[in-house]
This record gives structure tokens, sequence and C-alpha cells, in this order.
């Protein structure tokens, strides 16, 4: 610095001068808006996040259910678990979706419905039993596709009404539908679109594909690693056989993209055009601007409507993307419009445990897991922490050994989650054999974890009395034990319970020491104690973010929203009694 | 029962200090003054003598009563066991174990993993190891009454108006301090202990410089090709750890290269040029990040994170894993951000306004200022902050094992997928486990290696800022 102050006031004029403070006042502010920059891109990953999961999450709290007329005359109500259920439901559906009459539409009005719904009407019955003996209503919940459906998350339909009247040409079976208007031309446009931006999404597949399968045979030639060449040469084979089927697919894109005729096959890898027209859905199949050929999902009332009367719906991803056809939705539309469909509250979520069936997974079990396993860490940090805490900052005479404890604390704190979940395996596992899975165990794990924790905070809350406190308790005759059990320890306390609330929080939070003690296993029941297998809300969230089925997206969003509540009830409450019984001496 | 007993205890203890606590006042008489200790001493002093000796002698019971009676069992049946290899026997003392918790049903109904000759031999023990356990578990009972009466009535005949009980009831609760504080001193032998002789036993399988410096790792294949080639020779070509650590550096050096400059930035901004009103807002929304737990990272990683970085890279013709490093490296630096930040706040506050008000009149503007001065001065701070950050980031869990791949690939490369030592540590882990096998023994060195870095990085942290810390005052 010294150096630069010397060349510049020999040399520069006022011009100079005025052009290198307008230079540092604009490095000035740029320096500014940089830090600015910098918060707002944090606060920006924040609201990234929290958008992400509440976006996903919201759905999971409703669900939807179909009501199905039920005939239970058949139940002994003495003996209500007894009755065959499933067959009721199964008829039941046949009632109330008897347009899919032959064996395949009835498995596809079935699989409408949840798995557990037979289940589900005997827990009904059983808590009512007055409904036993006579023909019901009963709301049972739809299978998790047609829910996601429902809620708008895939096969998304547009739906317009088009200014032309329509005819086709039978009720049922392969049929001819002919327009007053060539209104399907727009949506022909769109299927145009999609197979060029199919192909050239196949091109970019391709052309990665050849790069890596370059890559391998490079290293099937030059690699030296006989385990390297082998699975370089699995994965030539595999890669090619890929890419010859994307080469059939792209040349077959190609030819139509290039057919200028106005007809189009509308097969499932194209969007999908749906006409409600009488009562009942026709299914296109090929397509021209005024005529268009179909099949009928739902057969048909009457062969004509004039324009307003009949409805188009579009759903523009493919049918073999989607995990919902075209009939499913047809039925479904159906069902919403005969009012079968209602939109609750998701009981299940709130009540049940894990299960395989994203429509049947619940989070109670977990909560329960983790109260059992916050209880355990709660009696055992708290007690261990504010004892230690009291002898380091009260009693403890400054030696070698305390300093060892205070550096071995320190460290402690900053040990990797992971690493206590290993000793727990080792220690509380192997060596002591408690039982897998067990919030005791669990629990006993977090309490080392957050000991540090909690005992620095105490530490700083006792630090925090004045010692004329102390001082004074000393002087009317107290032993030193009294002063800091009667005076000190009481003012401390709720800085004390702030530091353990903090440090609860972050143990609710916590993943991956419980991995290793075993605590991932798949529980279905609701544990009862703290020795029976139980799982806890993080680690749920974990298991259900590694499921496949889409609902369980929704659901595990839900459940982090869950967790991210009580997380925030436990700082709104640390930061409460902070603001509460603070004092300044 | 080891439990029964600790809550018969708790209760013991209540009712031996109300009977102390009784008694004081009935042998000082009209003069409560005279005694030396006040009633409520004297009633903890006879609740210690009760319940101590019988507490400390029944977990002492549980922790080994159990060992004993097996091996005496086994002992037992030493000669019909003498074929059995380590592995058999302990599926034989399992199944001893659930006989003997089964008693009460039909023998043959339960599930056993051992049938014949061996079943009827676990059965045999299994009565055997009922009936010690039962005789163990009278003696024990036996045992804690002779102890709380003993202890009760010696207490008892001291409670006297002279007697200095608070000394003694005060030396004890000292006693339990000190005790509680060595809590966190087990804890750390424990690790270590654990992580070190888990780690040795891996080595006897696996030669020390074959893990720490080979280059294939696949511990998958530990069983399938065991068959071929010898064991050992198999073992150190499949345990070679440095695609992990190269993973592990790959995605920390992501992470750190998105954390430290926003959260030094922040840092800088927040402390000298928020005002108070922003300062009182984003302070506390900070809070909230750093609150969130690591778990809801990880979905955010692999949900959105990772995707949007594959379509991005597709769109510019650039061939993206979907478990990429970069994917879980950027998150993992969303979540150090707010640790860098409030650290080197703390850092940036601390140094003395004086230093600042020198440079301002001197004609330095704020940034000038903040540059050439405060940072200078806080340098040891920050790097300790820094280095503080990269062991939080090769110690995180979650985020990997739910955004990073499995595959240990030695790559660089941070659109590929990479795998790191704690996500191995998970997946050696996780699910059904022999303890003895090597798979598992190599998660415990992976453990002490992650251990041994985590705690060096810390203790250079601390080393830094003491060795180059500028006094002020």
């Amino acid at each position: 610095m010294t150096d630069t102050t010397n060349t510049y006031v020999k040399t520069a004029s006022l011009e100079e001068r005025r052009s290198l403070q307008k230079k540092r006042y604009a490095s000035e502010r740029k320096f500014k808006y940089l830090g600015l920059g910098a918060i707002l891109v944090s606060l920006g990953f924040l609201v990234m996040l929290l958008m992400t999961i509440v976006g996903n999450g919201i759905p999971a709290f409703t669900y939807n259910y179909v009501k199905l007329p039920i005939d239970l005359t058949k139940v002994d109500p003495e003996k209500p678990e007894k009755a065959n259920y499933g067959k009721f439901v199964k008829s039941a559906i046949a009632d109330a979706i008897p347009y899919m009459s032959d064996r395949k539409g009835k498995r596809l009005a079935r699989g409408l419905v949840s798995g557990g719904a037979a289940i589900d009407v005997r827990n009904q019955v059983v808590g009512d039993v007055s409904m036993a003996g006579q023909n019901a209503d009963v709301e049972v919940p739809v299978s998790d596709f047609a829910d996601l459906y429902l809620k708008g998350l895939t096969a998304k339909p547009i739906l317009t009404k088009p200014d032309a009247a329509i005819k086709v040409s039978d009720v049922e079976g392969d049929v001819d539908v002919t327009l007053s208007a060539a209104v399907f031309d727009e949506f022909l446009a769109r299927v145009k679109e999609t197979i060029s931006s199919e192909a050239s999404r196949l091109n970019t597949r391709m052309a990665n594909l050849q790069l890596s399968l370059d890559n391998q045979r490079e290293i099937a030639a030059n690699s030296q690693d006989t385990l390297a060449v082998e699975s370089a040469k699995k994965s030539i084979t595999s890669l090619e056989a890929q890419l010859a089927g994307f080469k059939t697919k792209f040349d077959a894109l190609i030819v139509r993209r290039n057919n200028t005729a106005a007809r189009e096959v509308l097969d499932t890898s194209m969007p999908s055009l749906l006409l409600k027209v009488g009562g009942g859905v026709v299914k296109i199949t090929e397509v021209e601007g005024m005529s268009a050929k179909g099949e009928v999902i739902i057969p048909l009332e009457q062969k004509e409507a004039s324009a307003g009367e009949w409805q188009m719906q579009e759903i523009l991803e493919a049918e073999e993307n989607r995990k919902f056809s075209d009939k499913e939705v047809a039925v479904v539309d159906r069902l919403v419009a005969e009012g079968r469909i209602e939109n609750r509250l998701n009981t299940i979520f709130f009540k049940k445990g894990a299960s395989r069936e994203p429509e049947l997974a619940g989070i109670w079990g977990a909560v329960v897991g983790s109260f059992f396993t916050m209880i355990i860490t709660l009696a055992l940090s708290f007690p261990l922490g504010v004892a230690a805490a009291i002898y380091l900052e009260e009693f403890a005479p400054k030696n070698k050994f305390t300093s060892i404890i205070e550096v071995n604390i320190n460290n402690l704190a900053a040990v990797p989650s992971i690493v206590f979940g290993l000793l727990g395996l080792a220690v509380f596992l192997n060596f002591f054999e408690l039982p897998r899975s067990a919030p005791l165990v669990g629990g006993m794990v977090l309490a080392l974890m957050t000991l540090p924790t909690i005992i620095i905070a105490s530490r700083a809350a006792l630090k925090a009395v004045p010692p004329s406190i102390r001082e004074a308790a000393l002087g009317v005759g107290a032993s030193k034990i009294q002063a800091v059990f009667h005076h000190v320890l009481p003012l401390a306390m709720p800085g004390i319970l702030t530091g353990t609330i903090i440090g609860m929080a972050q143990a609710l939070g916590e993943t991956a020491p419980l991995l290793m003690i075993g605590m991932v296993a798949f529980v279905v029941d609701v544990p009862a104690g703290i020795f029976d297998p139980a799982t806890v809300l993080p680690v749920q969230i974990y298991m259900w973010a590694d499921f496949p089925e889409p609902g369980f997206q929704q659901k595990t969003a839900a459940a982090i929203m869950v967790l991210l509540g009580f997380l925030i009830l436990m700082n709104a409450i640390a930061v409460l009694l902070r603001k509460k019984f603070e004092r300044r001496w | 029962m080891v439990v029964m007993i600790l809550g018969i205890l708790l209760g013991v203890a209540i009712i031996a200090f109300l009977i102390g606590r009784a008694r004081a006042l009935t042998v000082a008489g009209e003069q409560i003054s005279s005694l030396h200790s006040r009633p409520s001493y004297h009633g903890g002093y006879l609740a210690i003598f009760s319940t101590v000796p019988a507490f400390i002698l029944s977990l002492l019971w549980a922790a080994f009563s159990k060992r004993f009676i097996e091996s005496s069992v086994l002992g037992n049946f030493s000669n019909q066991l003498s074929s059995f290899d380590v592995l058999q026997v302990q599926t034989f003392l399992r199944d001893v174990r659930t006989l003997a918790a089964n008693q009460a049903n039909d023998a043959s109904q339960v599930i056993l993993s051992t049938q014949g000759e061996v079943r009827e031999l676990a059965q045999e023990a299994a009565g055997l190891y009922a009936s010690q356990l039962s005789s163990a578990n009278n003696l024990l009972s036996v045992l804690v009454v002779f102890l709380v009466l003993a202890g009760f009535v010696f207490g008892y005949r001291r409670i006297k108006v002279e007697k200095r009980n608070r000394h003694f009831v005060e030396k004890f609760i000292t006693l339990i301090l000190v005790a509680c504080s060595a809590v966190a001193i087990l804890t750390t032998i424990g690790i270590v202990f654990s992580l070190i002789f888990e780690s040795i036993r891996f080595f006897q399988k696996v030669p020390f410089f074959d893990f720490l410096f080979g280059y294939h790792w696949s511990p998958q294949s530990a069983f399938e090709s065991a068959g071929g080639t010898s064991l050992a020779d198999d073992n150190s070509r499949i345990f070679g750890a440095i695609p992990l650590f190269v993973g592990t550096f790959l995605i920390t050096f992501i992470a750190i290269s998105i954390a430290a400059p926003l959260g030094l930035m922040s840092a800088i901004y927040m402390s000298d040029y928020a005002s108070l009103n922003f300062r009182s807002i984003a302070k506390p929304v900070m809070e909230i990040l750093a609150g969130i737990p690591t778990v809801v990272y990880g979905f955010f990683a692999a949900l959105t994170v990772a995707p949007a970085i594959r379509g991005w890279g597709e769109a510019i013709g650039l061939s993206v894993s979907s478990e990429s490093a970069l994917a879980a490296g950027v998150v993992m630096g969303i979540m150090i951000i707010p640790f860098v930040m409030s650290l080197s706040d703390d850092v940036i506050n601390s140094v003395p306004q004086t230093l600042r008000d020198g440079s301002y009149a001197m004609g330095a503007t704020k940034s000038e200022t903040i540059r050439r001065v405060v940072l200078p001065a806080a340098l040891p701070g920050i790097v300790s902050a820094l280095l503080l950050a990269v062991s939080r980031a090769v110690g995180e869990t979650m985020i990997v094992v739910m955004a990073a791949g499995l595959a240990a690939n030695l790559t660089i490369n941070p659109l590929e997928a990479v795998t790191t030592v704690t996500v191995q540590i998970v997946t050696l882990l996780v699910g059904d486990q022999e303890f003895d096998s090597a798979k598992t023994l190599a998660a415990f060195a992976l453990g002490l290696v992650l251990f041994v870095i985590t705690l060096c990085l810390n203790v250079f942290a601390l080393r830094v800022v003491q060795k180059y810390k500028e006094q002020y005052d």
C-alpha cells in the first residue's frame, strides 16, 4: 500500500484524480452489490427449496375417494370382520362402472380403486356396525395414479368446445367421425410438432450414445486392466443394441415428419385426443382436418351433436410415457361427472404406518418412532449435559484433566454424525447386544451426538449468571453445591432449555447415524414401546424418496413438511423462551 | 428383569429419603438447629446407601451375566460343538436364545435357522440356558434385597445429630458431576476404540496399503469372486479406496467453491453494509437455512437439482449422469453457505472498529477498507471457518447418499457419477449383514479414515486461529 500512494501523489493531475475517484466509487458500488447478490442468491436457494417441497407436498395432504354403492346385506352385524369384503367391493365397482363390461375393462375398472379398499371398508363397517345388513354408499380411496390424475399431476388434459357439429357413425366399436369444420387442424399441427421434437431429442441421445460408445471402444482397445476391458466390452454390446433401436425409431419418425399428407395415425407415442360426444367417449386413432377414425371407449347415447354440445379433450403427454391410459382418463372423468369422486383430507397419511402402496402409506408410525427416540435422547442428554456443564463451569479446577475434557467436547461437536452411528453399531448393538432398529438405541446414539451442543449451550448460560449471585449465596452460608443448585441453576435454566431444544431439533432431523443401527427397517406397525422396531421421520423420508412410484414423491414432500413443521415449532418455542426469560444483568 | 429392578430401586430411593429425613427430625427432637446437616441431607444419605450398591450391581449384571451364562452353556456342549466354526456357533447360540425366550410355546413351532440334530441339541441347550438364566435372576434378586437392607441399616444407624452427612452427600453429587463430564471422554474413547479394533480386523484381511492406495473399489463382488482366486488376493484388489477419496474430494471441492464466495460475501455485506432492519430479517432466514435437516437437502438434490443439471447439460449436448457429482456438490454447497456465513460473520465482527476508523480516516472507501484492512486482519479466522466447512462437507452423508452415485468411478469430471466415503459406509452397513465379513469391516476402516480427516481439519482449524490471531487489546 505504501508504495502505491507515493507514485500517485507525484503524478496525478486533477483530471486523473477525478477519474480515479470515479473508478474507486464504481468498484465500491460493485462490491456492495456483490455482497447483496450473494445474500439474495442464498435466499433464492432457500425459496427454491421450500417451493419444491411445498409444491410437491401440498397435494399429498388431500386424497380422492370414490363413493361406491356396496351391498352389505350379507354382513353379519355380530361378526362384521368375518365377511368377504373383497368380493363386495369387486361387485360394487362393476355396478358403478357398468360400461366397462368385458374382462379387460373390468380389470381396468378395479385398478382405479386402491388395493386396500376392501380392508378400508372392513374397518369402516367394524367401526360402525349399523352399516352391516344394508346397502351403503361407502367411500374408498382411489388408486394412486387415479389420484395423481385427479390432482392434475399426470395426463393433464386440455378441454375445448369446438365450434363445429359432429357426427359419429356408430355408438360402439370402431367408428368414423365427421365434422362440419376443420377443427382438428390445430391438433394436427401439434402432432407434427411432437414428431419433430421427438426426432431431435432422439438425435441428441444418439449422439451421446455414440460418444460413450467411442469411449468404451477406446478403453476396450487400450486399457491394461482386464476387469475394465471386460466391463467395457459388455457395455459396448448393450450400447450398440440401444443405438440400433434408436436408429430405427428415428428413421420412422423422419419418414412421418416428411410425409406431408394431412392424415396422421395416433399411436401411443403421440398426444391423445378424446371426444366426449352424446354421453360417451371416442378415442381418436387417425385424424385429418375434418374427419377422423376412432374407437368408442364409453358407449354413446346419441350419434350426433351440434357445435358447443360436445368436447375435445387433448392430452399432450404420450400414452406410452404415462402410467394412466386414455381409457382410465375417460372412466375417471365419467365418475367425476357422476359426482362419485370426493377430494378430502388424507386421513390415511396421518393415521397409518408405512406401506409399499403409496395410497396406504402414512407417517404416524414414523412420528411415534421419532417421539420415543426423542424421549430417550432427552432423558439421557439433558441430565448428562447439564451435569457436565455445571461441573466444568462451576467446580472444575483448572488442570490438565479439565482442559482435555474441554478440547474433547469441542472436537466431539465436529465429529461427523455417521461416526456416531458406527459407534452405536459397534458398542450398543454388537457389544451390549441391544435390539436392532429400536428407539432405545437410536435415542442413545442421538443423545451422545447432542451432548456437546447441550454442554456448550449450558456452559454459556451458566457463565451469563453474574458472580454476585454466587457470592451472595455463599455469603449467607450456603455451601458451594447449594449456591449452584439453589441459585445459579434456576437463573440459567431458560438459557439451558433453549440450548436443549435447539439440540433436540438437530437430533430430530438427523438421519445418517440411525441408518447405521438399522432404523431403516420396513416397519408397518406403529411401535408401542422403546424396544419395538421403529423408524423415525427423517429415515421415513429417506426411504420414501427412494421408492419409484410417483405417488411417493408427494408423500415424501408432505412428510418433509410435517418434519419442518415440528422443527419450526421447536425453534419457535426456543425463541419465545429466550425472549420471555432473557435477563440482562 | 434389570429394568424392573431399576424401577424398584427408584421407589426405594424415594422411600429411604423420606424415612431418613423423618429420622433426622426425630433424632434432633425439639432443637432442629442442633443438627449439623439439614434433614434432607440425612434423607439423601440414607437413599444413597440403600440404593447405590444395588444399582451398581444390577448394571454390572445386565452387562455381563448373559455373556457368562452363554459361555457356560457352550462349555457344557463343547464336545458336540467342537466341529463348528465361529459362524455356526453364533447361529446355534441365536437358536438357543430364541428357544429359551419361547419356552412357554411348543418348541417344534419355533422358527429356527438350524434343523435336524443341531436343532435337538439346541433344544437341549435351551433348557439348560433357561434354567441357568432363571437361577441367575433369582440370585440377583436375593443379592439386591440383601444390599438394599444392609445399606439401609448401615445408613439408618448413622443418622445422628453430630453426623456431617451434608459433606458426604455433596461429595457424592460432585462425583456424579465428574462422572457426567467424563461421558464426553468415554464417547471419544468409544469412537476411537470401536473404529480402531474393527479396522485392525479389516486390515488383517486386506493389506493396509492396498486399501489406502488401491484404484479399484467393488466390495459387492467380495463373495462372487471368492471361489476363483485365493481370497486374500481378491480382497486386496476390490478394496482400493482411492476412487472414494477422489469422489469425496471432488464433491467437497464443488461444495466449497459455491459456499465460500457466497458465504463470505454474505457475511461481509451483513456485517458492514446491511441496515439493521435488513439484518434483523436476513439473519433469522439464514438460520432457517442452517436448521433444515440434510435429508431434505438430499430430496431437493435428487428431485430438482440433478434433473435440472441433466436437462441443461443435454440442451447443450453434454452427457450428464443423473447422479452427477455436480448436483450433489451444488446442493451441499447450499447447505454449507449459512455455516460459512455465520462463522465468518463472527470473525469479521470481531475485527476492532478502530482499524476500520483508521482506514476511513485515510480516505479509503468502505470496500477498500474491507479488502485491505478487515479481511487481512480476519484472515486466520476465515481460513479456520473454511477448514471447518470442509470438514462438514467431508462428513456429510444424506445429501450424497440420495444424490450421488454408488459406483466407484475414478474421475474428476463433475458431470459423471462418483461415490464418496460416507455413501460407501452407508451402503456397506445398511441391510442384512454379518458382522465379520470384510465388507462390513471395510465400513469401519472408512469410518476411521473419515474420523481422522475431520479431526485433523478441526484441530488444524483451531491451531490456525491460535497461532495467527492478532491481538488488538
